[in-house]
């Protein structure tokens, strides 16, 4: 269990520099697929199955073939052998290393950040994480599942809108 | 089975990958990798709330699954997100040809 965590964590981690470091989008693109498998796999082991599944379905699957479409309709080719910036990397470590600084330093102080992860012996019992999530979300949260659809709605017009219209 | 992992190694980790993409957001120039940055940084946030939701668990002794319908909307929102986002870049490429955040600076000045 617990070596399984960090090879997860290390996935997760490596595939995010990845991104961060490949001068090549497509090879940006595909370490965030492996960052987000990653991810999706420390969700599984947190027992959250309905939401791993969908961290691989929505987001390793629709955004990152979005992203690698686009990438190669564009055809953008690699920063070519350009350094970053020196500042801007500098200010970027500074700033990524201080707030993990104060990060570390908050999780340090953090009262119940010792719980142990311990197998719920009532999980075996209640209903599919499915159905505890669905049925909060028609009944309790039913309302902001409108909104979310509203939003799905205007975002797929705005798309339409800004892909037709010439920008001038 | 009892594991050494405690809440604090998986908010680590979220922060850890925060903290990737918020240099990466810095440090990169062509915009898709930008917004790529940005989806990673979201992703981190859902880990903290997955974290959360498990280790807080109900009286039944079960996790706390408010926090996953949160990250469920947040899944949501990223979506949409990214299909205006990109379309913004499509357009954005149309006008300019170009993807690189120093040469678009027409409001800077």
């Amino acid at each position: 269990m617990t070596f399984l965590f960090y090879i997860f964590a290390a996935l997760a981690l490596i595939g995010g520099i990845g991104v961060v470091v490949n001068k090549n989008p497509v090879s940006s693109a595909f370490a965030m697929i492996l960052s987000f498998l990653g991810l999706a796999a420390l969700f599984i082991q947190l027992d959250a199955y309905l939401v791993g599944i969908l961290q691989i379905l929505v987001y390793a699957g629709a955004i990152m073939v979005l992203f690698l479409f686009i990438i190669m309709l564009l055809d953008i080719e690699d920063e070519e052998g350009r350094r970053f910036g020196f500042f801007s990397t500098a200010g970027a470590i500074v700033v990524a290393g201080g707030l993990l600084l104060v990060l570390s330093g908050v999780l340090k102080r953090f009262e119940d950040g010792d719980k142990v992860l311990k197998p719920l012996k009532a999980m075996a019992d209640a209903p599919s994480d499915v159905r505890q999530v669905g049925e909060l979300l028609f009944t309790t949260y039913w309302f902001p599942v409108q909104i979310i659809g509203i939003l799905l709605l205007v975002s797929t017009i705005g798309v339409v809108v800004l892909s037709k219209r010439e920008l001038r | 089975m009892e594991t050494g992992l405690t809440l604090n190694h998986f908010l680590a980790i979220s922060g850890a990958l925060f903290a990737i993409g918020f240099a990466g957001v810095l440090i990169r120039r062509n915009i898709i990798v930008i917004f790529m940055c940005l989806e990673l940084m979201l992703s981190a946030a859902n880990l903290t709330l997955v974290a959360f939701s498990r280790f807080n668990t109900t009286e039944a002794g079960l996790p706390d699954y408010n926090g996953q319908v949160l990250l469920f909307f947040i899944i949501t929102v990223a979506a949409a997100e990214v299909a205006v986002g990109l379309a913004i870049i499509v357009a954005l490429f149309r006008a300019r040809q170009t993807t690189d955040v120093t040469e678009i600076a027409s409001m800077k000045n």
